[in-house]
């Protein structure tokens, strides 16, 4: 048993510099797999709906038609989970955490004029090309009967 | 005979880190008996099975608690695989030895500050923190993560560490256990430290084995139970041996869990050595999980069950967890008895209450 062991310690702690960081005036360092928000490459994302079905806290939301991809960064548990599901990786975690906010507001992204153009002009074409399909079936079944 | 009266202790109380309540009869200064209630942070977790399917219940399962986050994720998760019947990557075992290692590690050291903060050291408080800090850099880097690690899935883990990562783990933990010699020599050797935990708030070995006390907290009065000997992920390859102490008091569960410490050091360095070399890292399970599974895992402060039943259906019919703190509040209030008022935060402290884990 001993009395005082730590004052040396205490002693050396005194001329050392601080162990925390000036955090916000100095920049936080996050290691390269840190899990602080989700980003979308919303121009790859194909609208499939996939990460909404897994999110576990189901924070996300999107419209195939618009074109929209919506997410309430206040309810995200960061998880991680739509990133390993999303099957176009169009999904990923990015360093650097949600900044606190006075309102508890969702962030819309939406995909760029010409994707979407060309999305609407993929969907008008399937669309004609299944109601080819439909009239040439009715044609053929009227030439049997 | 001095007349007895009521205190009532907590839920808001500056020694407490998290809301329990007690109610303590004293006769003057010495505490008869203690009444404890709980059910200040319930949050439904459990019966979130009807609503987020097998999957999803991952994440949920790890968010019972914060500090043994990585092992409630992995107790669900075993439990799925046992159903499924589906055997995972030994590099997958290894990974979650690892990780839930390094959450033994920073847990311990919370509680080392706690206690030290408890017993009124706030140098000694403010080291063990600064040493948890290098152990929290450590999750960050491997998980992304710094406490909620959210690498387990059902069949194995998302992430691999690769050979640098593991290099840099075990750089830091002969750094960390350098800087723990120190801590260790101040928490086991010095007068005062020693005054206020010898003796005080003693549970014997027949008590704590009545009461069902798990973990460090049992350990200290001297039952050897460890569930990492039942032999779950990689814990079968790795030599260990439960530390166990037979004094039954504060000081004894301070030793104890300093010296899992560095048995978690030792198993870290262990597991990092016998790693295998694999590209798998889970093993596809296809379907819904039929049956069900009583899965038992030793977390930083005791043994935690899961009970997992499912029916064929994508959502789990029934998960049941059953925290270390829950199994050790009986012993708490039996050790409670007949001591002094002023040692009542720091003997709460000594189980390592985790009350937001226990109401789930």
């Amino acid at each position: 048993m001993s009395v005082m062991n730590f004052a040396p310690e205490a002693l050396k702690n005194l001329f050392k510099k601080p162990v925390t960081t000036g955090y916000p005036f100095v920049p936080a360092e996050y290691p390269e797999r840190s899990r602080g928000h989700i980003e979308i490459s919303i121009d790859d994302c194909i609208s499939c709906g996939m990460c909404v079905r897994c999110c576990p806290c189901g924070t996300l939301s999107v419209d195939r038609i618009k074109g929209t991809w919506t997410i309430d960064r206040y309810d995200c548990i960061a998880c991680g989970y739509c990133v390993t599901k999303c099957p176009k990786k169009c999904l990923f975690m990015k360093q650097g955490y949600q900044e606190p906010g006075a309102e508890k507001a969702s962030v819309t992204y939406t995909k760029s004029p010409e994707v979407l153009a060309a999305e609407a002009k993929k969907r008008e074409e399937a669309a004609a090309k299944a109601a080819a399909a439909k009239a040439a079936k009715a044609a053929a079944a009227a030439e049997k009967n | 005979m001095a007349k007895k009266s009521v205190i009532p202790y907590g839920p808001q109380h500056p020694v407490l880190p998290e809301p329990i309540h007690l109610d303590l009869v004293v006769e003057d200064e010495k505490v008869v008996e203690a009444i404890p209630s709980i059910g200040f942070i319930h949050r439904g977790l459990e019966s979130l099975v009807d609503k987020r399917d097998f999957n999803q219940m991952t994440y949920v399962a790890e968010r019972t608690c914060g500090i043994c986050s990585f092992q409630h994720g992995m107790g669900y998760c075993e439990a799925v695989e046992h159903i499924f019947g589906v055997e995972i990557p030994e590099r997958a075992k290894f990974l979650r030895t690892i990780w839930a290692e390094l959450g033994r590690m920073h847990s311990h050291l919370l509680w080392l500050g706690l206690l030290a903060d408890g017993f009124g050291f706030e140098n000694l408080f403010y080291q063990c923190w600064r040493i948890r800090e290098k152990i929290l850099d450590m999750q960050e880097m491997t998980s992304g993560g710094r406490l909620i690690f959210s690498v387990n899935t059902i069949g194995g883990v998302l992430k691999d560490i690769p050979a640098d990562m593991l290099r840099t783990i075990l750089s830091t933990i002969d750094e960390v256990e350098a800087e723990l010699k120190t801590v260790q020599k101040t928490f086991l050797n010095d007068y005062t430290v020693q005054t206020r935990l010898k003796g005080v708030g003693v549970l014997t070995q027949d008590q704590a084995h009545d009461l069902g006390c798990a973990g460090p907290f049992g350990r200290a009065s001297g039952i050897n139970t460890d569930m990492r000997k039942l032999g779950y992920a990689a814990y079968p390859y790795i030599d260990f041996e439960p530390i166990i102490s037979s004094d039954g008091d504060s000081y004894a569960r301070c030793e104890c869990r300093i010296g899992e410490l560095f048995q978690s050091m030792d198993i870290l360095r262990q597991a990092i050595a016998k790693i295998p070399n694999e590209t798998d890292l889970a093993t596809p399970v296809k379907g819904n999980p039929n049956g069900e599974y009583f899965m038992r895992v030793e977390q930083p402060r005791g043994e935690a069950v899961y009970y997992v039943k499912a029916n064929g259906k994508p959502y789990v019919e029934r998960l049941r967890i059953r925290t270390p703190t829950f199994a050790n509040l009986p012993g708490l209030c039996e050790m409670l008895k007949n001591t002094e008022l002023a040692d009542i935060g720091l003997l709460i402290l000594t189980i390592d209450p985790c009350i937001s884990c226990t109401e789930r």
